[in-house]
C-alpha cells in the first residue's frame, strides 16, 4: 500500500496573518509558518494504514523553500519519504494552477491512496482533492471521519452536519480527511533523528514537465484586487431586566433580522 | 513570548519546536488545576516518555537522545515555562539516572538503563534526611551486610516523586566498608518494606509529590549497588553538579514565564491615563527583570557547554544555582507588584509563580550552600588543596 499524503505549509492561523502589499498574495516569508493543521490528520491516517498493512507514506508539498520545515516535520512523524516542488515561477498559482503542478507531481509517483486535508487555513478554497480527482481520473472521497483499506477498496465515512455517508471506492483515490478522523502523534525524538537520514526529493516545474507560463500570479484565474481588514467588534449592548429582559432581548434579535 | 535561542544542529531546533507543541498542548493547560488540587501529573510523564524527553541527556549505547546539556537544559526550560513541576520532574529523573549511567558495571548499565532512560520509568533521588539536608554526610539510614545482599533501614526525607517513582537512587550508611562509609544503592519499590510516607503539604509546586521514604529493614539484593563501596557521597556530589543546572534551567524557565505575564499586563493595563508600561518607574522595572532572566540563562548555558566540552564546571554550576534561583525569586515577586492587586490573587498564575520559586533556593543544595562550594573553588584555587 503505498499513500501519498499532500501537505501544505500554512501561516499558524492561531497568529497575525497578512498578506504581502506588494502582489496581495499570503505573506509567507515573514510568518510562523507550520503544516496546515488539518493535514497532520492525513499524515496520521497514512501512517495507521501503513502501520497496520505495510507499504510506504511519501509527503508531496508545492511551496517556497521554507516549506522544508513542514516536511521535516511529516518525516519525523514517521512518513518515509518526501518530494518537495519547489520553483520560484509558481508563486501567486491559484488553486486551479496548483493541482496542476501537484497533478503532475502524482504522476512521477506510485500511489494506491491519496490521502490530503479537507481545507487550508490560508486559502480556504476547499477543492484541491475534486481539483485533482479530475485530474487524474480517480474517484474522491471527501470529508472522512473514518477510513478503511479492504483488498482494492477504500471505504469512509463521509461527514456531513447530521451524521455521515458511506462511500467505498476502487483504488486508487483520493480521500480528504476532516480532524475527526484521528488524534495526529507528536513526532518523537528518535522520529526527528530519523528524518534526517530520509530522502527528499526536489522538483522543478522543469522535472515534472510543467509549462512555467501556465502557473504563477500573471496567469491565476483569480486575483486578489483589494483587502480590507476585519472591522473591529463593536460595543456590545447590556441588557438590564427591569421586568422587561426578555422583550428587549427578541427586540434586539429582530432588529438585527435573526428572529 | 518565543525565547530566541541559539540552537547547534537543525534536529536540536527541532526538539525545541517539539517541545514547545507538546508543552502548550499537554502542560500549559493542566498547571494551574493540577497545582491547586494537589495532583502528581504521572500521565503527562508518560507522553513525555513517549516522545523521548526522559532521556535527552544520555548516550545513544542505552537508547538516549545523545545530545548536549545545553539542548536538553534549554528543553527543560522550555517546559518549565509552562509547568515548573513537570520540568523539575525531569531533572531530578536525570539526576536519578547518573549514578548507574556514570558509576554502574557495564552489566548494570546494559540491564537498568535503556528502561531508565526510554521514558516508560520514572527515577527519583534519595540523598537528603530530615537532620541531614545541607550536610548529608550526617546521614543515618543505613544497609547492612548479609549474605550476599544488605540490609537497609532508616528513613530518606524530601523525596521528589517519592511514591511515584519506579526506581530510587539512594544513598546509605555501609558500615562494613568503614565508619563513615557512604554507598549509592538502586532500590526499586518492589522491594518489600520500602515504602513512601504521607507527601509533604508545601507552599509550591504543589503538584510535584514530595514524601519521605521508609526502608523497615529491606532485603537489598545482591548487584544493587551502584559504584564502589564507600564511594556514595562522591557520586552523589557529582550528581548533583548536573542536577545544579537542571533547577537552574526550571527556575529561567519559570522567571521568563513571570516576566511574559508581566510584560503582558503592563501593555494592557491603564493608569493615570496611559498603559502603565510607559511609567517609566514600572517599564524600568520590567526592564530590570528581563536582564535578571537573560544573564541567569546565559550563567547556566556557560556551565553547561563547559560540561559538554569535558572542562570542570562545578563552580559553574553553582554559581549558575545562585544566580539563576536567586533571579527566580526577584522575578516572580516583582512580576506580583507589576499586577498590583490582581497579582495577589489566585486568578493570574504570578502569585503561584513567586511561591513555586522559593523552593529553588532551598533545594538541591540551599544557595547559602551555593556560595560555600564557589568560596571553596576560590580558595583552592589560590592556595590548591594539597599545594
Ligand atoms: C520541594 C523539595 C524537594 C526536594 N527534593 C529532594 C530530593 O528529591 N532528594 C533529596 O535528597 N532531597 C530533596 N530535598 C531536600 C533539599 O535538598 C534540602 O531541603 C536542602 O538541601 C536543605 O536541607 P535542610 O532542609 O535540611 O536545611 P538545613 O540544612 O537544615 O538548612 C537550614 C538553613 O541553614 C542554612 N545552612 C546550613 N548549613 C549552612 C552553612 N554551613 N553555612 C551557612 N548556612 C547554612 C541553609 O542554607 C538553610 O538556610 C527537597 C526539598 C524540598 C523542599
Ligand atoms: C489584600 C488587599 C487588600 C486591599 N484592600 C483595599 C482596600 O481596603 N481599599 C482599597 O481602596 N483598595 C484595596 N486594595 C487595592 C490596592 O490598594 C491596589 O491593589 C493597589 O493600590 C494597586 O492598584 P491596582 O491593583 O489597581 O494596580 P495598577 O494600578 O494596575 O498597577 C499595577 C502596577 O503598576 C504600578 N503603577 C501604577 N501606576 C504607576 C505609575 N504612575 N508609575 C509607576 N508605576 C505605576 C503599580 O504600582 C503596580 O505595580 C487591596 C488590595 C489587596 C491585594
Amino acid at each position: 500500500m503505498n499513500i501519498v499524503v499532500l501537505v501544505k505549509q500554512v501561516p499558524d492561523s492561531g497568529t497575525q496573518r497578512s498578506l504581502d502589499p506588494s502582489d496581495n498574495t499570503v505573506a509567507r516569508a515573514a510568518a510562523d509558518n507550520v503544516i496546515n493543521e488539518i493535514d497532520e490528520y492525513a499524515i496520521e491516517e497514512a501512517l495507521q494504514v501503513k502501520e497496520a498493512q505495510g507499504g510506504e507514506v511519501t509527503i508531496l508539498t508545492v511551496g517556497p523553500a521554507s516549506a522544508t520545515d513542514a516536511i521535516r516535520k511529516a518525516l519525523s512523524m514517521g512518513a518515509d519519504r518526501a518530494v518537495h516542488v519547489q520553483d520560484d515561477a509558481i508563486h501567486g498559482s491559484c488553486a486551479i494552477q496548483t493541482s496542476g503542478v501537484l497533478a503532475a507531481a502524482l504522476q512521477q509517483l506510485e500511489y494506491d491512496l491519496v490521502l490530503m486535508g479537507a481545507t487550508s487555513t490560508d486559502g480556504q478554497v476547499a477543492v484541491m482533492p475534486a481539483l485533482l480527482a479530475e485530474r487524474l481520473g480517480i474517484p474522491q472521497l471527501s470529508g472522512a471521519q473514518k477510513l478503511t483499506v479492504e483488498g482494492s477498496t477504500v471505504k469512509v465515512e463521509r461527514q456531513t452536519d447530521g451524521g455521515f455517508w458511506a462511500l467505498e471506492a476502487p483504488l486508487p483515490a483520493i480521500v480528504s480527511t476532516w480532524d475527526t478522523i484521528n488524534e495526529p502523534r507528536y513526532p518523537s525524538f528518535k522520529g526527528i533523528m530519523a528524518a534526517k537520514k530520509k530522502p527528499v526529493e526536489t522538483k522543478s516545474l522543469a522535472d515534472l514537465g510543467v509549462d512555467p507560463s501556465s502557473v504563477g500570479l500573471a496567469t491565476a484565474t483569480s486575483a486578489v484586487v483589494d483587502v480590507t481588514g476585519r472591522p473591529p467588534k463593536g460595543e456590545g449592548v447590556k441588557v438590564t431586566d427591569e421586568g422587561d429582559g426578555a422583550e428587549k432581548l427578541v427586540g434586539f434579535l429582530a432588529e438585527q433580522k435573526l428572529v | 513570548m518565543a525565547v530566541d535561542r541559539e540552537l547547534p544542529t537543525q534536529e536540536a531546533a527541532d526538539l525545541i519546536a517539539l517541545t514547545r507543541e507538546l508543552a502548550d498542548a499537554e502542560l500549559a493547560p493542566r498547571a494551574a488545576e493540577y497545582e491547586r488540587e494537589e495532583r502528581f501529573p504521572r500521565e503527562v510523564f508518560a507522553k513525555l516518555g513517549e516522545v523521548g524527553l526522559l532521556g535527552l541527556p544520555f548516550g545513544e549505547d542505552v537508547g538516549g537522545g545523545d545530545q548536549p546539556y545545553a539542548v536538553y537544559l534549554q528543553v527543560v526550560e522550555e517546559l518549565a515555562m509552562r509547568w515548573a513541576t513537570v520540568a523539575l520532574g525531569i531533572s531530578v529523573h536525570t539526576l536519578a539516572c547518573g549514578p548507574v549511567d556514570r558509576f554502574g558495571t557495564p552489566e548494570q548499565r546494559e540491564r537498568w538503563l535503556p528502561e531508565m532512560v526510554g521514558g516508560r520509568l520514572l527515577g527519583a533521588y534519595c540523598l537528603s534526611e530530615a537532620h541531614a539536608g545541607s550536610d548529608p554526610a550526617a546521614m543515618r539510614a543505613r544497609a547492612v551486610r548479609d549474605g550476599e545482599g544488605w540490609v537497609a533501614s532508616g528513613e530518606k526525607a524530601w523525596v521528589t516523586h517519592g511514591g511515584h517513582a519506579d526506581f530510587y537512587s539512594t544513598f546509605l550508611r555501609t558500615p562494613d566498608d568503614g565508619e563513615r562509609s557512604i554507598s549509592c544503592f538502586h532500590l526499586t519499590p518492589d522491594l518489600a518494606g520500602f515504602t513512601a510516607a504521607p507527601p509533604e503539604q508545601k507552599m509550591g509546586l504543589t503538584g510535584s509529590t514530595t514524601a519521605a521514604m521508609r526502608l523497615d529493614g529491606v532485603a537489598v539484593p545482591a548487584g544493587r549497588m551502584v559504584g564502589e563501596p564507600g564511594r556514595g557521597l562522591s557520586i552523589a556530589l557529582s550528581a548533583l553538579d548536573s542536577g545544579r543546572l537542571g533547577v537552574s534551567a526550571v527556575a529561567v524557565g519559570l522567571a521568563q514565564s513571570a516576566l511574559d505575564v508581566a510584560v503582558a499586563y503592563a501593555c494592557e493595563r491603564e493608569a493615570f491615563g496611559r498603559r502603565i508600561v510607559d511609567h517609566q518607574g514600572l517599564a524600568f522595572l520590567l526592564a530590570d527583570m528581563a536582564a535578571a532572566v537573560e544573564s541567569a540563562r546565559a550563567t547556566y548555558l556557560v556551565a553547561a557547554r563547559r560540561k559538554d566540552a569535558g572542562l570542570p564546571y562545578s563552580r559553574q554550576a553553582s554559581i549558575a544555582k545562585l544566580v539563576a534561583t536567586d533571579a527566580a525569586m526577584k522575578v516572580t515577586t516583582d512580576a506580583v507588584q507589576v499586577l498590583g492587586g490582581a497579582g495577589y490573587t489566585r486568578d493570574h498564575p504570578a502569585e503561584r509563580y513567586m511561591r513555586e520559586a522559593k523552593v529553588m533556593q532551598i533545594f538541591e543544595g540551599t544557595n547559602q550552600i551555593q556560595r560555600m562550594v564557589i568560596g571553596k573553588h576560590l580558595a583552592e584555587e589560590v592556595t590548591p588543596a594539597n599545594g
